[in-house]
């Protein structure tokens, strides 16, 4: 899909921050507001802007501390319709935050978030494994956070370094 | 005992005009919650690939001198740079000295062409520091004031008044510094006629050369018969965010940066090493992250040239920079009163338009480098301390 400069210029802005105001965009823009809220509502409906997601760091919230795993799993594709019914399978369970085919050792990555480590290893061996055509699954801990699409978790680059007034 | 210092001290020096940023920077900075329109450098921090090249630089112990004139691969990739971006091309052997920041090389090109008494045209409203530097060369700076109506371009006409036989040069800056003006290549074509005709040196101060947004950047030193007697300054501190690492660099006729290393062999040696180092990196890999800067910069361009004529402060469109220089004489008040109310009524820091130049009274200087959160709420301060003063 080709897109217009008013288009890509509208994605820049949402990418670095998707709460500006409309208004603050269309004057960036030199753009009309009305003509920027149509603009928002094709990339919407085109799925080219796919959600607005909220990067929560549960971790430093007392009580809401989340376990991250990373699994490498391994199947065998079924006649037909390849990996994507056992893809399904899988991204179906709310706990899975993400699930994507991969070329290489293994086929699907598959991403999952717990309230504890046994609550984790329990979705792995109780749902995970059992399900036809999972072969293995070798499951990672993520440790520590340092960067999530795109957000620098704990920089500082962020804060402004310059003085008040300079020539 | 106690020393009358005043005695002892360069007299050249006292009589420097003291700079108008300095007063409100000292005002601004005592206080808390200021939004600043005042700051005129990137918000960006330099891209991380520079950084990294300067840590590895470091770790790889390159901290001795280098030549005076800059490393010889870094001179290899500003040739290389200038002659991409601006079509004109200059022998990095003989031709290009890396300075510490473009301010350095402004000071170096008057001390090498001024003698006792020379006059050196300065189109205002300028940068504060052209004035200082040619006076401490042992010229006289005469300024060229130009005005809003004309977009603040200055024509040839004006030029041509101000030239008499004491003149030696005139300094030219686009994107201009403060009033974000760009000269086309046909004003630049007009300019250059006056130049020639009275045989005159083109100072040419091009740092924000990155920041042209319209019609795109064209350098005086490709204008057909300029080159000769053209100066080109530019550097790494706008266009790439690294102002704080002080490094520019200027481009000329071999003979006069011969005698410019000459003298920079005695005021500097060198620019830093490891930080020339990261400077290759900067124009060798930095392509994609200067055009992400150059749009994040005139999208906030077109935000504030609207909000302020909204709130009734007319401004042009600046061609370039990061600067907006909206005209405050409808609020009866002078640059300087306007600027301090709203400082004390809303805590907004702008810089009084006069502190550029008697041609900047009655405008005052917005920098839209800062998030749009904080041009917005600046706006919204703004329009309040306007509406008070009805
Ligand atoms: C027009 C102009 N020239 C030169 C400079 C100095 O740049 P540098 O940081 O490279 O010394 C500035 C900085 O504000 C400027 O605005």
């Amino acid at each position: 899909m080709k897109l217009s400069n008013d288009e890509l210029n509208i994605l820049a802005i949402l990418e670095e921050n998707h709460r500006v105001s409309t208004e603050a965009m269309a004057m960036q823009l030199n753009m009309t507001e009305d003509n920027v809220q149509k603009t928002i509502k094709k990339l919407e409906d085109n799925k080219i802007i796919v959600s607005y997601p909220t990067l929560i760091d549960w971790n430093q919230i007392e009580g809401k501390e989340t376990v991250v795993a990373m699994i490498d799993v391994k199947v065998t594709p079924q006649r037909g319709v390849g990996f994507d019914e056992i893809a399904e399978r899988i991204y179906r369970y709310p706990e899975v935050n993400s699930v994507y085919l991969m070329s290489g050792t293994y086929d699907l990555s598959v991403t999952l978030e717990g309230k504890t480590l046994q609550e984790v290893s329990k979705f792995v061996s109780n749902k995970l494994s059992t399900i036809d055509n999972v072969i293995s699954t070798t499951t990672h801990f993520m440790l520590k956070r340092y960067k999530h699409d795109g957000v620098i978790i704990e920089g500082n680059d962020e804060d402004d370094k310059r003085m008040v007034v300079t020539p | 005992m106690s020393m009358d210092y005043e005695q002892y001290l360069s007299k050249t020096a006292i009589d420097l005009k003291p700079s108008g940023i300095r007063k409100f920077f000292d005002l601004a900075a005592s206080m808390e919650g200021v939004v600043s329109l005042g700051v005129g450098e990137p918000d960006f921090v330099t891209p991380w690939n520079i950084r990294d090249e300067a840590i590895n630089a470091l770790q790889d112990g390159y901290t001795s001198y280098t030549a005076n004139a800059g490393l010889l691969e870094l001179r290899q990739e500003i040739s290389n740079y200038v002659q991409r971006r601006f079509n004109v091309h200059y022998d990095p052997e003989n031709q290009i000295i890396v300075t510490v920041g473009a301010s350095q090389s402004i000071d170096l090109a008057f001390r090498a062409i001024v003698n006792p008494g020379d006059e050196v045209l300065i189109v205002e409203p300028a940068f504060v520091s052209y004035a200082s530097l040619v006076i401490l060369a042992g010229g006289v700076p005469v300024s060229i004031s130009t005005y809003s109506e004309n977009g603040f371009k200055v024509t040839p006409d004006q030029i041509e008044a101000a030239i008499t036989d004491k003149t030696k040069a005139i300094l030219i800056c686009t994107p201009n510094n403060p009033t974000g003006t760009c000269l086309n290549k046909e004003e630049l074509t007009e300019i250059a006629k006056v130049i020639q005709k009275h045989d005159l040196i083109c100072i040419t101060d091009e740092i924000y050369a990155e920041l042209s947004y319209d019609d795109g950047f064209t350098s005086m030193a490709s204008i057909p018969g300029m080159y000769e007697r053209t100066i080109l300054i530019n550097g790494f501190s706008k266009g790439f965010a690294m102002t704080g690492w002080r490094l520019g660099f200027l481009s000329a006729p071999k003979e006069m940066v011969g005698l410019m290393v000459k003298i920079y062999q005695y005021t500097t040696m060198c620019a830093p090493h490891m930080l020339q180092r990261a400077a290759i990196e900067a124009l060798q890999n930095s392509t994609d992250q200067v055009e992400h800067m150059r749009e994040s910069y005139w999208r906030r361009r077109n935000y504030m040239v609207q909000a302020l004529n909204n709130i009734g402060l007319d401004c042009h469109i600046p061609g370039g920079a990061f600067y907006v220089f909206p005209s405050i004489k409808h609020t009866g008040l002078t640059s300087e009163e306007f600027a301090s109310q709203l400082l004390q009524q809303e805590k907004v820091a702008v810089v009084p338009g006069n502190a550029f130049g008697e041609s900047g009274e009655g405008y005052i200087r917005c920098s839209y480098a800062t998030s749009i959160e904080q041009l917005q709420e600046a706006m919204k301060r703004m329009e309040r301390f306007i509406d008070s003063l009805k």
